[in-house]
């Protein structure tokens, strides 16, 4: 728990948690480094998702066991981590290939802002001095399937992070899918931001307050609301 | 029967170093890096460099220790934002950076050693790694062009080799490490093992003898960048 977290609306837990119900089974999945990671804590009961980590791992499974971890099997956070049965190993190309080739199904990272059009920016303030990091974040948004989007709703100085257009420099044009945020579940269709979902004691007016664009309403009642 | 073993480091380097000369090294983070090797660059004393590398180590470890000498002129990186000297030498115009997405770095890579000099990618089209750059649509839409990248020399780390350069590496220490080699005008390739040449199943070559000029067995620290810190799923 950090303290930056809104009083309202889900936690990064809870957050995590959400995106994980959208995962279907046997997806093959990227997890971008920090929150997104977060999500392999709360997939499903019954549910098998293979995860491809983008230094060359695919079938990627939790930390080591305090003591047993490798120093040649990490992750693209360059954290210790193990391998499942069924992993395979290879090269930085091969694994761009599984990623811009479209055959991963899906990749959740943080945002720093998302336009309505769903251009992401994700990787710098864009800062005179600011040293140009990007990773692997622009090829997963080049060729990923689907890319959710998991982060606060506003910065922690409150401004909106859905905006009408990014000013912060692109990871890539029109590539968000879904956003998740603590305040709720918000797809970027054609027409724009909709409501998918509001976190509980959260309503339309306080999410389309945080937002930078305009929010329209949940398409079709359903329990959640 | 050819026998590409060298004793040390520097009797590897030897003969194959000029200032202002074109290096890549294959890691991921500290994970895979020809860490000896590039102990040995330093020691050789050798200046101006251009750097072909995802990650410029960290400050004392790694490609770090070029920039602690001012041996490095220019990276051509995905990421690397963990180095404090880089960021000063940076921020002071001391170091020049080609900014590439990773995916793109690998390709890059892979189509210099493969004789293709320029491909298009969806990766990085409507940002700044496009500027500059040929746009061109294929069934309408946009892609860019990146061009593949040869170099001087290619320094990698595997696991295994034998005499002849076949090599085979280990887990994620793989990462750039095949590319760089097939990149190299030479490369040498610092190793935990020597096999006698015909041990290897061929069947199990990760990088086959032609693409390795010179093989030199090290013992390697395999330091760790970032301790595990997350709970367990």
């Amino acid at each position: 728990m950090t303290g930056t977290e809104n009083s309202i609306g889900w936690s990064r837990e809870e957050m995590a948690g959400r995106v994980a119900q959208d995962i279907p089974d046997g997806s093959y999945v990227n997890l971008g480094i920090g929150i997104p990671e977060l999500v392999a804590r709360f997939v499903p009961e019954g549910r098998e998702l293979i995860y491809h980590t983008e230094n060359g791992l695919l079938g990627m499974g939790p930390s080591p066991e305090p003591g047993e971890g490798d120093p040649e099997l990490i992750n693209a956070g360059k954290r210790q981590v193990t391998a499942k049965p069924g992993a395979s190993y290879f090269h930085q190309s091969d694994s761009f290939a599984m990623i811009r080739g479209g055959h991963l199904d899906l990749c959740v990272l943080g945002a720093l802002q998302v336009s309505q059009n769903g251009d992401l920016a994700n990787w710098s303030l864009g800062g005179p001095d600011d040293i140009p990091a990007v990773g692997g974040a622009m090829d997963l948004v080049a060729g990923v399937k689907s890319i959710f989007v998991i982060t606060q709703h506003c910065t922690k100085d409150g401004a909106p992070k859905l905006v009408e257009s990014c000013t912060y420099p692109l990871t890539g044009l029109r590539v968000v899918d879904r956003v998740y945020t603590d305040l709720a579940v918000i797809a970027v269709t054609p027409e724009g931001f909709q409501l998918v979902e509001l976190a509980p004691g959260v309503d339309f007016d306080t999410v389309q307050e945080r937002t930078g664009a305009r929010l329209l309403p949940i398409a079709e009642p359903t329990s959640n609301v | 029967m050819i026998d590409k073993l060298y004793d040390t480091a520097s009797d590897a380097l030897d003969g194959l170093l000029k200032d202002g000369m074109t290096i890549a090294a294959g890691g991921f983070g500290l994970c895979g890096i020809p860490e000896q090797l590039i102990i040995a660059l330093r020691d050789s004393g050798v200046k101006d460099l251009t750097i072909v590398s995802n990650n410029a180590g960290v400050d004392d470890w790694g490609l770090g220790l070029l920039l602690q000498t001012r041996q490095v002129r220019k990276m051509i990186s995905s990421y690397v934002g963990e180095n404090a000297e880089f960021e000063r030498q940076f921020m002071n115009d001391e170091l020049e950076i080609e900014f590439t997405p990773q995916g793109t770095l690998a390709e890059r890579l892979r189509a210099g050693g493969a004789g293709i000099p320029g491909f298009y990618t969806r990766t990085g089209f409507g940002t700044r790694v496009a500027e500059g750059k040929e746009i061109k649509q294929f069934d309408g839409v946009e892609y860019i062009l990146e061009r593949g990248i040869v170099v001087d020399l290619a320094i990698v780390k595997a696991w295994k080799a034998d005499r002849a350069g076949n090599l085979i590496y280990r887990k994620t220490a793989r990462n750039f490490n095949p590319l760089v080699a097939a990149s190299g005008r030479a490369c040498l390739a610092e190793v935990e093992e020597i096999v006698e040449t015909g041990s290897f199943d061929p069947d199990n070559i990760h990088t086959p003898s032609i693409f390795v000029d010179r093989v030199v067995q090290t013992i390697s620290e395999k330091r760790i960048e970032q301790r595990t810190i997350t709970e367990r799923a």
